[in-house]
């Protein structure tokens, strides 16, 4: 690793402002670009521009190196090139490409700054600019964040531009025309005389001149693609079954590993009895890894199977064993030897709440699981050379480093080939089973290995969403809010995720308060302060990660405050709305939910407000409360993520991401007893089901600025707009996630 | 044992109670057919067996010699498919698409039986499919589409 990497590998920091960009890495490494990746072992008459596009005579391929978690943006990436390539949907392939510092993230920088999102003051600016060097030193290819969109949508652009003005600088050296005179349609240079000259009968020539450097990207108004429906590229496969998954991979000579690891994260195994398991048909080996073992067979169910049948002995937990104990550490957590920041302190809120009458309320939000339906996989093979890895992952470069750690090879010496997975939703971030995969293939070097987890090992070892605490105090006057003094108690996901990762961090944890601080409100008197319990269970990024949980509390509480005031929800937000982007989201989803109040008798109406990852969000849930339980009838969402580039996988993933949010709210958490999270299967941890599905209407704005990226900002506000609507139903406040522990659904 | 797998005939030496998904996926390499769960609570393993809808987690390789086993790769191809699959793509129902395998078995057995379904008669067929990407309010809107198209047909 260069000195420059080494300094920021040492120095890295998420939600500190002690890093110093150009000072701490020499303006040089900022400003070097990164090597070509794809310039390495190019065929003879092959030709790239950029990481992002090669060209042979046989073909086009575009490399997305953001990894497709199910969130579509494998399509996305590649129609952001094709749209300056001049190039048709069925013209090129795709592919993750390996991993390489090219493919930093430029748009991570932004997420990891304690600004808000709405702040484009010169400080904040300047912090971004800090971080996003950082970033790039270090080569942080990283999928999250709902980053993919911000961080691709120029530079991919700016790619396909650069591949079509050198492309028509070939032609114009080969047909010896002026380049002025070309222009470019489906995937060819056309020429003055109308003749086509496709870019894959160029690609020699192009191979051997330099990429032109000064490229004018297209006017929105000649966009062919963007802001389109088109179709994603990977829907036939995955209506057919033909889609491989990391799961469905096969190479020679592959075996299949099962492990069971200490349920008690982290915790030791004391010992293990195997000789029943060995006897077992199929089995091969019963290898002891760290924390636990893992069952070498021909078959998958064969090493599930044995597995089961090995006896261990597992060591306690290194965190409380009883769920009640995790609660307790944070309601012992409001102390000032725990404050982790004051994130808002507007107006004078002690001085407000002095002898007001005070609305009081304390809030939980609980561990809860990725749990996507692919279970956690990875394919390995261990080499004196080299190793291979094939598995669908987030931080492709934290894979190799990690990998190469356990099977004693440099970082470089790790090939990652990247899959399509079947959900993520944070939990392909984690390390800890390419761990496993690791200490099991180096003792089978040279034998590639399939590690598939059982689904119940995987909820065992979820990582899930950290638990949150959060009690609120304020004053409402003249039928206005007044004063809202908001604290929220949590451990840190960052500092529990990061630690897998071997990578430090320092300063305060911008997850306790995310959903909460940055809500662009004027409350005349708004205190945000956010506490820091000790590590608990192990945590993870979780869609939107901390904006759930917080969320969930600022705008709930936010409710109560409107409701003791008598004001209008709805009308009382747009008030106190002091952002004019979010404001007019608000309005729009009155306009579209025709709102006329919260209504009552039976019939409940809801509305929330959640900025996260600098999208403004708010929903409208309309419920009835049947004999049965409650039903939720609509949900209504708007929205501005600014440019829209795929209008139809935009809506499917606000309507996905609602039902996700919705689903989780209603019946979903982790709890530990014994120090073992206590579900273990989808039916202790459901989701929503297709009949409690509501309708869902979504008008998406466009007048953001920034273009931003919609894997998340969906999930937070759907908790609180349906605790609100239930509320609006029938009275009854739930605080308390999930809320099937205070009332039925149907 | 033999094995019926979309037509054709399969020679397996594996235990009476290894599970087909796994007979499936591991030793005839038909990984159409997904792993979520194994115990019937997400569908993905969804195959037919005589032309009924069946968790392949919960069937025994023992119980279905003879039988006539289809999966998604039996039901139609990327160059031929059954209208299940094309209302699917129509709808761009798919996200990560694990599920939709099982899902779309599920709607073609569904539609073989009741070909005009009600939006109720979805939500109780689909009811056992679980999707964690929440893709529902698609899934429904192509089984409307594909039922249309079948009696069209």
């Amino acid at each position: 690793m260069s000195r420059a990497g080494k300094i920021a590998r040492r120095t890295f920091l998420i939600g500190s402002a002690a890093i110093a960009g150009g000072v701490a890495f020499g303006i040089y490494a900022v400003r070097r670009p990164h090597d070509n990746p794809l310039a390495d072992g190019l065929a003879e008459g092959e030709a790239t521009f950029n990481p992002w596009v090669k060209i042979s005579s046989d073909g086009i391929t575009l490399i997305t190196p953001h990894v497709d978690v199910g969130q579509g943006v494998a399509s996305a990436q590649a129609l952001l090139i094709a749209e300056e390539m001049d190039l048709d949907m069925d013209q090129f392939q795709i592919s993750f490409g390996r991993p390489a510092a090219a493919y930093y993230n430029t748009a991570l920088a932004a997420e990891a700054v304690p600004f808000m999102a709405t702040d484009e003051g010169r400080a904040a600016e300047t912090m971004r600019s800090v971080m996003n060097a950082a970033m790039k030193v270090m080569g942080m290819q990283t999928t999250g964040g709902s980053t993919t969109i911000p961080d691709s949508f120029d530079k991919l652009r700016q790619a396909g531009a650069v591949a079509r003005e050198t492309l028509k600088l070939a032609a114009a050296q080969q047909e010896g025309v002026d380049v002025a005179a070309l222009r470019t349609e489906g995937g060819a240079v056309i020429l003055p005389d109308g003749r086509a000259l496709p870019y894959t009968d160029l690609a020699e020539v192009a191979a051997t001149i330099e990429p032109v450097a000064e490229v004018a990207l297209r006017d929105p108004s000649d966009w062919r693609l963007i802001g389109q429906p088109i179709p994603r590229l990977d829907m036939v496969a995955k209506s057919t079954g033909t889609q491989d998954f990391g799961i469905d991979l096969r190479v020679d000579g592959m075996v299949h590993a099962a492990v069971r690891i200490n349920p008690r994260q982290g915790g030791e195994m004391l010992g293990f009895e195997a000789s029943a398991a060995r006897e077992m048909r199929g089995v091969v080996d019963v290898l002891e890894i760290p924390g636990g073992i893992a069952v070498i067979a021909d078959n998958t169910w064969r090493a599930m199977r044995a597995a089961d049948a090995v006896e261990i002995e597992w060591g306690p937990a290194p965190y409380p064993a009883e769920q009640d104990a995790h609660w307790d550490a944070l309601s012992n957590s409001f102390t000032d030897d725990k404050l982790d920041q004051t994130w808002r302190d507007d107006g004078d809120v002690e001085s407000a709440l002095d002898g007001a009458e005070t609305i009081e309320a304390e809030y939980r939000s609980p561990y809860v699981a990725h749990a996507p339906l692919e279970p956690l996989n990875a394919l390995i093979r261990v080499d004196p050379e080299g190793v291979e890895v094939w598995t669908g992952h987030q931080m492709p470069r934290l894979v190799q480093t990690i990998v190469g750690r356990i099977t004693g090879h440099d970082a470089d010496q790790v090939t990652l080939h990247n899959q399509f997975t079947g959900g993520s939703f944070g939990h392909r971030l984690e390390l800890e089973y390419l761990k496993h995969a690791a200490h099991i293939a180096r003792q089978l070097p040279g034998t590639p290995v399939k590690l598939t987890y059982s689904r119940e090992e995987d909820f065992a070892h979820d990582f899930p969403r950290h638990i949150a605490m959060g009690r609120g105090r304020g004053s409402v006057a003249n039928g206005q809010v007044q004063a809202m003094d908001l604290a929220i108690a949590a451990p840190s996901v960052m500092a529990s995720q990061l630690s897998r990762a071997d990578l430090p961090v320092v300063g305060p944890d911008l997850q306790i308060a995310a959903g909460a601080w940055n809500n662009p409100y004027a409350l005349p008197h708004y205190r945000m302060r956010a506490y820091r319990a000790a590590e608990l269970a192990p945590v993870s990024s979780w869609r939107a990660v901390g904006s759930p949980g917080a969320g969930f509390v600022f705008d709930s509480f936010l409710d109560e405050l409107i409701h003791a005031a008598g004001a209008d929800p709805l009308e009382e937000r747009i008030r106190l709305m002091d952002h004019q982007v979010s404001r007019q989201v608000l309005e729009r989803v009155g306009e579209i939910a025709n709102w006329t109040g919260p209504r009552g008798d039976g019939q409940g109406r809801g509305v929330a407000f959640v900025e996260s990852f600098g999208v403004p969000f708010a929903q409208i849930i309309d419920v009835t409360a049947t004999d049965r339980g409650i039903r939720i009838d609509h949900v209504f969402a708007s929205c501005d993520a600014g440019t829209i580039v795929d209008p139809v996988n935009f809506e499917s993933q606000v309507q996905g991401g609602i039902v996700w949010a919705l689903g989780h709210a209603m019946n979903c958490e982790i709890t530990y007893s014994d120090g073992m999270a206590e579900q273990s299967n989808y039916h202790a941890h459901e989701g929503m089901r297709i009949w409690q599905v509501p309708q869902i209407t979504l008008q998406a704005l466009q007048n953001n600025s920034q273009i931003r990226g919609l894997g998340e900002p969906m999930v937070p506000p759907a908790a609180p707009a349906l605790a609100n609507a239930i509320f609006a139903a029938t009275g009854q406040r739930i605080r308390e996630m999930p809320f099937n522990r205070h009332i039925d659904f149907i | 044992m033999r094995l019926t797998v979309n037509g054709t005939e399969h020679e397996v030496d594996v235990e009476e109670d290894m599970p087909l998904l796994w007979v499936l996926r591991d030793e005839l390499g038909i990984t159409g057919p997904k792993y979520g769960c194994g115990i019937a609570q997400c569908g993905a393993c969804t195959v037919h067996i005589d032309g009924i809808a069946a968790r392949s987690c919960q069937t025994f390789a023992g119980d279905v010699a003879g039988a006539e086993i289809t999966t998604i790769e039996g039901l139609g191809t990327p160059d031929a498919l059954h209208a299940v699959q094309a209302a699917w793509i129509e709808h761009q129902v798919a996200q990560c698409g694990y599920c939709q395998a099982g899902q779309i078995m599920q709607a073609a057995d569904l539609l073989s039986v009741t070909p005009e379904p009600s939006d109720d008669d979805i939500d109780q067929a689909m009811g056992g499919n679980l999707c964690r990407c929440g893709t529902y309010t698609r899934i429904r809107a192509a089984i409307h589409t594909a039922a249309a198209n079948l009696r069209g047909a």
